[in-house]
């Protein structure tokens, strides 16, 4: 079923049936589901190319490599959401989660 | 800390464009645009008043994915449809982001007569050393001895240095980064954006799958760690020796005048003394 086509240049994002799930983003407030705590960071395999930039500067190995390149969450304790994935990820195809449940948040 | 994360990001592009973007794997063009976009939305600019010109090539396609207002125009010929843009509407922000054959071989006079007007254009000089999208030929920047589609036994040109260029034309705010250094891509455009004045951002960036390949560079993360390794910032160099300096790439804002006047300011004083000499 197509989704909802909303608003133009502040608002919600037109989503389209290839848009990725986990891309739908609003301007007032991402909601954190319970998933969020989870996992600390969240790839969009759909627009992932895997060209192994996030796993090879992941400073410590929270990331790792299928066999067949594609990036997945080893690790997940690991990981001190310096967000290098994030900010060097050429496809915008990672992002470093809320910290919603991190006590020590700065 | 970085605050702005992908989610900001995604509020910026273009959705209803074809998405993954037609970068191969590993290219750098994708990051340039990340750190042009945290910086505009470090900057809290309104999308409306942001204007992205570019030209042809492989990173000119940079203006269709981000959601400000844009133009895409002739190859080479950004610059001069931003000098138009910018002298028509002043208040804008004119952000032109062309690739280094745009720029230094097509565009070449353009972009030295927008450095010499000292207009007020934030021109983003994304160099990958190569004509990507035509498959590959040498351009000005292309390393001598490189390979090249269209020099298979070694380039014999000399090379073109971006930044000298647009400091000799006259650039009033000049810097230079790697597309690895994101934060400082970011930092250097958010001071581009804010400078009254030309001012030259040229971005080195990784091709790995033309200019890579061709000269056995190694994959993305390979080229990413060259850029790492093979470059200095402008501060160490001043403290090290020159052997150790030679051959690297100096990262860093290299010229930065904020008492030449702006184009858009003088032609603004010129009309008004002339409204004036006619009352009189």
């Amino acid at each position: 079923m197509p989704r909802k086509l909303e608003k133009s240049r502040d608002g919600v994002i037109i989503l389209k049936d290839d848009t990725p799930e986990k891309m739908e983003v609003e301007s007032n407030e991402v909601d954190a589901s319970e998933t969020y705590d989870k996992t600390p960071v969240y790839i969009y395999y759909n627009w992932c190319k895997k060209c192994g930039i996030c796993v090879s500067f992941c400073p410590t190995g929270t990331l790792a490599m299928k066999s067949d390149g594609t990036p997945y969450v080893k690790n997940p304790e690991k990981c001190i959401h310096c967000e290098t994935c994030d900010r060097l990820c050429p496809d915008f195809a990672i992002t470093g989660a809320k910290r919603g449940g991190d006590k020590n948040e700065c | 800390m970085a605050s702005i994360s992908q989610k900001t990001i995604h509020q910026y592009l273009r959705h209803n464009k074809k998405f993954p973007h037609v970068w191969c794997s590993g290219c750098s063009n994708g990051i340039v645009l990340g750190s042009i976009i945290r910086a505009v939305a470090e900057l809290e600019i309104p999308k409306d008043d942001i204007m992205m010109v570019s030209g042809i090539g492989c990173s000119s396609r940079i203006s269709v994915y981000a959601d400000f207002n844009s133009l895409h125009t002739l190859h080479g010929r950004p610059i001069a449809f931003a000098t138009g843009i910018k002298m028509y509407k002043p208040r804008m922000k004119v952000i032109v982001v062309t690739g280094d054959g745009d720029a230094t071989a097509i565009g070449g006079n353009h972009f030295i007569h927008a450095a010499r007007r000292n207009i007020d254009l934030t021109v983003i000089v994304i160099n990958n050393h190569i004509y990507g999208m035509t498959g590959g030929q040498f351009s000005p920047t292309t390393p001598t001895n490189d390979f090249a589609s269209t020099c298979p036994h070694g380039n014999i040109d000399p090379v073109f240095d971006v930044c000298q260029l647009a400091i000799g034309a006259g650039a009033t705010h000049v810097a230079r980064s790697t597309a690895f250094h994101s934060l400082e891509v970011q930092n250097m455009t958010k001071e581009a954006i804010e400078h009254p004045g030309c001012s030259v951002v040229e971005v080195i960036s990784a091709c790995p799958v033309i200019y890579g390949r061709m000269n056995k560079k190694g994959n993305a993360s390979k080229m990413m760690e060259n850029m790492r390794d093979n470059s200095i910032s402008l501060k160490a160099v001043e403290k090290l020796p020159e052997e150790k300096t030679k051959g690297k790439i100096v990262r860093g804002v290299l010229k930065k005048d904020t008492n030449i006047p702006e184009y858009t300011d003088s032609y603004a004083k010129l009309v008004e003394r002339l409204k004036r000499g006619n009352d009189e």
